[in-house]
C-alpha cells in the first residue's frame, strides 16, 4: 500500500541574509517568471530547515513566489533529492544503479548497514545519519560512491567508509 | 597521442580561472565570431563541421539552430542540458568542473549564433557544488565584459545564468528540462511543437548538451575545413568517452572518432583493459539506453572487420547485431558479471525515472522491472522472458518521449543477446541468488 | 479546410482540427477511444495512449507513412492525410496493449464502483481487454480518500488522465489538488488534508473517466442502470442549470452535468455547460428542477438498456413549483 506519510514541523526563520540570497534567486529570471526559481528555493529552505521539507516550509516557499501550495507539493514531491520526512544529521545516498554496481556498490551499502546497524531508509537512533540508495549520480567511473551533503566520496573502500563516517562524528565534514 | 580539441589544457593549474584559461588560447573563439563573423557566418560553420549532438540523439548541431524560429520581437533561448543523468555518463561533470571556461566560452558564441541574449546552464541538482564553480567563472567573464552588456563592443549583449534540477533523469530530455526550468514537474511536452518553435516560456528555444556547446569552440578557432579532418567521415572530430565498469583505468577521455573499440579498451594510453586479469563478456558503449554486445560483438562487426569508435561503426548491424554511440556511457563488463541481474537494475532505474505521465511507461516499466526482479532472485519462469519481450515491444514506440523506447531497448537488446543466462537464472534458482552478489572483492584503480 | 480520410471515409475539416475530432465528425466506430483528451480542458491529451492510430499517408504533399502510431487527440490533420483506426491491425494491437497496462494495477473493483456502467475503462477493456491477467505481481494500491466532503479519490482506479486537475486549474479560482509523485508512484492528492471546496470542483467528478472521483452524496444509493436520466433545468446565478438529473422513482439520486456520447459535457451557446456544486450537491429536491424528458444515454454500456418514459406527476410538480 502507497501511503505517504507526512510529518509537521514549522517552517525555518529565514535570516535577512538567506531571504536576500532567494531574492538574488528569483531575480536570475525575467519578470513574471519567478516560479523558475522554484528549485533552487526548495534546495536553500532545505537545507536552512535540517534537510527535510515540512508541509509548512513548502507553504513558505508557496508564499515567498505566490503560488499554491499544491505546486509546490507537486515539484517537491517530483525530484528525488528532496526530503519530505525528516532525516539525520547526514545524509549518505549511495549510488546503486549498474555500472556502480559492477563496481561493488552492493558491498558498499550492505557494508554501511552493517557499521550503522541500520537499513537503507533508516537513520540511526542517535539521529546522525540516514541511509539512502540513489540512481547514477552521474560519477560512475568513479564508484562505488555516496553523495553526503554537497560532495561525493568517491572509490569507496571499508577503510575510507570508516574514515568519513568518523569525520562526520567529528563534525569535520561539511553538512551540507 | 591522439588528438586534444577540449581537453588539450586540462592538466595546467589553475585553468579553472579566467586568466590562466585566456593565457592558453581561451575566449578567442568569441573575438573571432563577435569581431569578423556574423551570427548566420557561425551557424553555417558548425553545420560545415558536421558537429552532431554529443547528449545522446547525435542529431546536427548546425540543423538544429537553422530550424529556430525567429519571430520579430519574441526573445530566443539557448538551454545548455548539464542534466547528465543516463547511467555510464560522467563526461559533462568533468568537463565543467575542470574547464568552466570552455562551456562559457561556447555558450557565449552559441548564443550568439542563435540570438539570445538570455541563456541558462541546467544542472542536476547533485553536482551543486559543479554550479558554484561555473558561478564563479561566469563572475569572472562578467567582470572581464565577456558577458553582459555590448560584449567586446559588438553591440550584442548576453546574460549567462545557472538553474539546477532537483534529482530527475527525465529532465535530461529536452522539453521535460524546460518544464523544470520553468518551476514545474519535469513532464515532458507532446511534439509538435518542437522547442525551436515553443520552448521556454512559450518563446523559440535550442537545447545543447554541454560538450556539443563546449565543441563550437574549437570548431570556430580552427574553422569548419579543418575540423571536418579530424574524425572519420560521418562522424567528425574528437569525442569525450566516460569509460566505467571493470576497467583497469576507467575515466574520461577524449578521443578521435575513428580509434578502434580494442584499442580504446586495452590500449595505454586509455582504459587499458580489463580489471584484475579478467576477461570482457559484454559492453553497452552509449550509455545504458543502448542496445548491450556481447564479447564477440565488441571488437569486431558481425562482418569481422575492426568496430571503431564512431557512430556509424557502432551503429553498424543495427539493433541486430549493434549498438549505438549515444553518449559515450561506455560500460564494460568483466566475465563474472551477470547481465541479466544489470538488465534488472537498469529496467529499476527506468521505473524509478519514469515520470508517470503515459501509461506504457508508467506501467510497462514497473511491470519489466517486477518480472525480472523475480527472475534474479529465482522466481522467473521461462515465459517470463517472452513476457518481457513482448512487453517491452508494447512500450516502445507508444510513448511520449523516448524515455519509454529507452526503458524497453536495453532489454530487449539483453534477452536478444543473453537469452541462455536469463535461462538459466530461471532453472538454477538457488544459484543465482549466490552469483554476482559479494563477488567482486577489488575496486578496480582509477585515474 | 483539409481533406482527411478516416478508415476510408473521406471528410472535410478545418485547418488544425485533431483527427480525434475530424474522427468524431464522422462518428460511429471510426472515432478512438479516448480516456484522457477532454476537448474543453486546454492542454489535455496525450497521457493514456489509448486513441493511437495508424497514418498510412502523411499528407498530399508528403505521402510517407508515419513509423510510429500518433496520438489522434494531439494531431493534426493535414491535407490528404489517411489514417486507419479500426481497420489497422497495429492499432488494434497497440491499443489492446495500452488497455493492458491501464488494467494491470488496476482493483478490477466493478461490483463495488459507483462508475460501472458508465465507466470508460469498462468499455475500453470491452472492446480491447485480454482474457485474462498476464500481470503476477501485487497490485499497486492507495487507501481512498475524502477530497472535500462532497467527493470520494479512489486513487487504486486513477488512470492518471490529469482530467480533474485542468478542472480544478481551469474552472476553479484556487486548485488544492495535483499529481504527486512521479512514476508509478504518481498519484492525485491534496498532500495534506485539504478540503477541494469551489463552487465548480464538482465537475472533477464528471471529468473522471473511471470510479475514481465519486460523488459522496450518491456513494452506494443506487447502480446507475437503475437510474433515470432526466434532460433538467432550473434557474441558477452560479451556473445555465443545465444538467441531468438521475431518479429513482420520483427521488433524485444524483446529478450531473448532461455528457454527450464521448462523456463530455455538452455545449450550450458555444460554452461548456459545467454545472456548480449547488445544483450537484445541494438540489436534489424534484421540485427544484424543470425536468424536461428522459435523456438518451448513446453509448454500449448498460444505461442505455434501460426503458423509461416521463412520470407524468413530476411534471405537473415542477411547473407548480416554478410559478
Ligand atoms: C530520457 C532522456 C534523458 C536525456 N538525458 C540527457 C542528458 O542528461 N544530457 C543531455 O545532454 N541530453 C540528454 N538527453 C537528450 C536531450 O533530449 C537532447 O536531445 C539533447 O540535450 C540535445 O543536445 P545535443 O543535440 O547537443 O546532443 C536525454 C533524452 C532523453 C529522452
Ligand atoms: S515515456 Fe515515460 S518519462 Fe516519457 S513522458 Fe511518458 S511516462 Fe513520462
Ligand atoms: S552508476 Fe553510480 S554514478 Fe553512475
Ligand atoms: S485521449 Fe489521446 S492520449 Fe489519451
Amino acid at each position: 500500500m502507497i501511503k505517504t506519510v507526512i510529518t509537521q514541523q514549522d517552517r525555518p526563520v529565514l535570516s535577512p541574509e538567506k531571504m536576500a540570497e532567494i531574492q538574488g534567486v528569483i531575480q536570475q529570471f525575467p519578470e513574471g517568471k519567478s516560479k523558475s526559481a522554484i528549485l533552487r528555493i526548495l534546495h536553500i529552505v532545505e537545507r536552512e530547515a535540517g534537510g527535510w521539507l515540512s508541509p509548512d516550509t513548502m507553504d513558505m516557499v508557496a508564499e515567498i513566489l505566490s503560488i499554491e501550495p499544491i505546486e509546490v507539493y507537486e515539484v517537491a514531491t517530483f525530484y528525488t533529492m528532496f526530503n519530505l520526512n525528516p532525516v539525520g544529521k547526514y545524509v549518505l545516498e549511495v549510488c546503486q544503479t549498474g555500472p556502480c554496481m559492477l563496481v561493488g556498490s552492493d558491498q558498499t551499502i550492505e557494508y554501511i548497514e552493517k557499521t550503522l546497524d541500520i537499513k537503507v531508509g533508516e537513520t540511526t537512533a542517535d539521529g546522525m545519519f540516514t541511509l539512502k540508495t540513489s540512481e547514477c549520480l552521474g560519477a560512475c567511473g568513479y564508484g562505488p560512491l555516496l553523495k553526503c551533503g554537497i560532495h561525493y566520496h568517491e572509490h569507496l573502500t571499508n577503510d575510507s567508509i570508516d574514515t568519513l563516517l568518523t569525520a562526520c562524528r567529528n563534525g569535520e565534514v561539511e553538512k551540507y | 597521442m591522439g588528438r586534444k580539441l577540449l581537453l588539450e589544457h586540462i592538466d595546467v593549474p589553475g585553468i579553472e580561472t579566467f586568466d590562466v584559461w585566456r593565457k592558453h588560447g581561451g575566449y578567442l573563439s568569441v573575438e573571432k565570431a563577435l569581431k569578423n563573423m556574423s551570427p548566420d557566418d557561425v551557424v553555417n560553420e558548425v553545420k560545415n563541421s558536421g558537429l552532431r549532438g554529443r547528449g545522446g540523439a547525435g542529431f546536427p548541431t548546425g540543423m538544429k539552430w537553422s530550424f529556430l524560429a525567429k519571430p520579430e520581437g519574441v526573445p530566443r533561448y539557448l538551454l545548455c542540458n548539464a542534466d547528465e543523468s543516463e547511467p555510464g555518463t560522467f563526461k559533462d561533470r568533468y568537463l565543467m568542473e575542470k574547464l568552466p571556461h570552455l562551456l562559457i566560452e561556447g555558450m557565449i558564441v552559441s548564443s550568439y549564433a542563435l540570438g539570445a541574449n538570455l541563456s541558462y546552464i541546467y544542472i542536476r541538482g547533485e553536482y551543486m557544488w559543479i554550479l558554484e564553480i561555473l558561478e564563479k567563472a561566469i563572475a569572472e567573464a562578467y567582470a572581464k565584459g565577456f558577458l553582459g552588456k555590448n560584449i567586446l563592443g559588438s553591440g550584442f549583449d548576453l546574460d549567462l545564468r545557472v538553474a539546477p534540477g532537483g534529482g530527475a533523469y527525465i529532465c535530461g530530455e529536452e522539453t521535460a528540462l524546460i518544464e523544470s526550468l520553468e518551476g514545474k514537474r519535469g513532464n515532458p511536452r507532446m511534439k509538435p511543437p518542437f522547442p525551436a518553435v515553443k520552448g521556454l516560456w512559450g518563446c523559440p528555444t535550442v537545447v545543447n548538451n554541454v560538450e556539443s556547446l563546449a565543441t563550437v569552440v574549437p570548431i570556430i578557432n580552427m574553422g569548419a575545413d579543418e575540423y571536418v579532418k579530424i574524425g572519420t567521415e560521418k562522424s567528425a572530430g574528437t569525442k569525450l568517452i566516460s569509460a566505467c565498469g571493470n576497467l583497469v583505468r576507467p575515466g574520461v577521455y577524449e578521443i578521435e572518432m575513428g580509434i578502434s573499440v580494442e584499442e580504446f579498451i586495452y590500449g595505454d594510453e586509455w582504459c587499458r583493459g580489463i580489471a584484475n586479469n579478467k576477461q570482457i563478456k559484454a559492453l553497452i558503449p552509449g550509455g545504458s539506453s543502448v542496445p548491450i554486445l556481447p564479447a564477440h560483438l565488441i571488437t569486431k562487426l558481425a562482418t569481422g572487420e575492426d568496430r571503431l569508435m564512431s557512430y556509424e561503426s557502432l551503429s553498424e548491424g543495427g539493433f541486430a547485431t549493434g549498438s549505438m554511440l549515444g553518449s559515450g556511457g561506455f560500460i564494460v563488463f568483466d566475465e563474472d558479471q551477470s547481465v541479466v541481474r544489470n538488465t534488472w537494475n537498469f529496467a529499476r532505474f527506468y521505473a524509478h525515472e519514469s515520470c508517470g505521465q503515459c501509461s506504457p511507461c508508467r506501467e510497462g516499466t514497473g511491470w519489466m522491472q517486477r518480472v525480472l526482479h523475480r527472475i534474479v532472485n529465482g522466481q522467473g519462469n521461462m515465459r517470463d522472458i517472452d513476457l518481457l519481450a513482448d512487453i517491452n515491444k508494447k512500450i516502445e514506440g507508444n510513448t511520449i518521449c523516448p524515455l519509454g523506447d529507452a526503458a524497453a531497448w536495453p532489454v530487449a537488446a539483453a534477452i536478444r543477446h543473453f537469452r541462455e543466462e536469463f535461462e538459466w537464472y530461471v532453472n538454477h534458482p538457488e544459484e543465482a541468488l549466490k552469483r554476482n552478489y559479494g563477488m567482486l572483492k577489488n575496486t578496480p584503480t582509477t585515474v | 479546410m483539409v481533406k482527411v480520410t478516416i478508415d476510408g471515409i473521406e471528410i472535410e475539416v478545418e485547418e488544425g482540427t485533431t483527427i480525434l475530432n475530424a474522427a468524431r465528425m464522422i462518428g460511429g466506430n471510426v472515432v478512438p477511444p479516448a480516456m484522457c483528451y477532454y476537448s474543453s480542458l486546454e492542454g489535455s491529451g496525450g497521457n493514456c495512449r489509448t486513441c493511437l492510430v495508424e497514418i498510412a499517408e502523411g499528407s498530399t504533399r508528403d505521402p510517407r507513412p508515419m513509423p510510429k502510431l500518433m496520438v489522434s487527440c494531439s494531431t493534426q490533420v493535414q491535407d490528404g492525410m489517411v489514417v486507419k483506426n479500426k481497420t489497422s491491425q497495429r492499432v488494434h494491437e497497440n491499443r489492446g496493449a495500452v488497455t493492458e497496462f491501464l488494467l494491470i494495477n488496476h482493483p478490477l473493483d466493478c461490483p463495488v464502483c459507483d462508475q460501472a456502467g458508465e465507466c470508460h475503462l469498462q468499455d475500453l477493456s470491452f472492446d480491447h481487454g485480454g482474457a485474462g491477467s498476464r500481470f503476477e505481481e501485487e497490485k499497486r494500491t492507495f487507501e481512498p480518500i475524502d477530497i472535500g466532503n462532497k467527493i470520494k479519490l479512489h486513487m487504486n482506479r486513477c488512470i492518471l488522465c490529469y482530467r480533474c486537475v485542468k478542472v480544478a486549474e481551469q474552472l476553479t479560482e484556487k486548485r488544492v489538488h495535483g499529481v504527486l509523485h512521479r512514476g508509478e508512484h504518481a498519484e492525485i492528492s491534496t498532500y495534506i488534508q485539504k478540503a477541494v471546496e469551489s463552487d465548480f470542483s464538482g465537475n472533477m467528478i464528471d471529468v473522471c473517466p473511471v470510479g475514481a472521483l465519486t460523488d459522496r452524496t450518491f456513494r452506494f444509493k443506487s447502480r446507475v442502470w437503475f437510474l433515470k436520466p432526466m434532460n433538467a433545468t432550473r434557474e441558477c446565478k452560479k451556473c445555465p442549470g443545465h444538467a441531468t438529473v438521475w431518479m429513482f422513482g420520483e427521488e433524485i439520486y444524483r446529478v450531473t452535468g448532461r455528457k454527450d456520447a464521448y462523456g463530455e459535457i455538452e455545449r450550450l451557446d458555444g460554452k461548456t455547460a459545467w454545472i456548480c456544486d449547488d445544483c450537484r450537491f445541494e438540489t436534489k429536491d424534484p421540485k427544484q428542477w424543470n425536468i424536461e424528458g428522459p435523456r438518451k444515454i448513446n453509448r454500449h454500456s448498460v444505461i442505455s438498456q434501460n426503458h423509461y418514459e416521463i412520470p407524468n406527476p413530476l411534471k405537473t410538480n415542477v411547473k407548480k413549483s416554478l410559478k
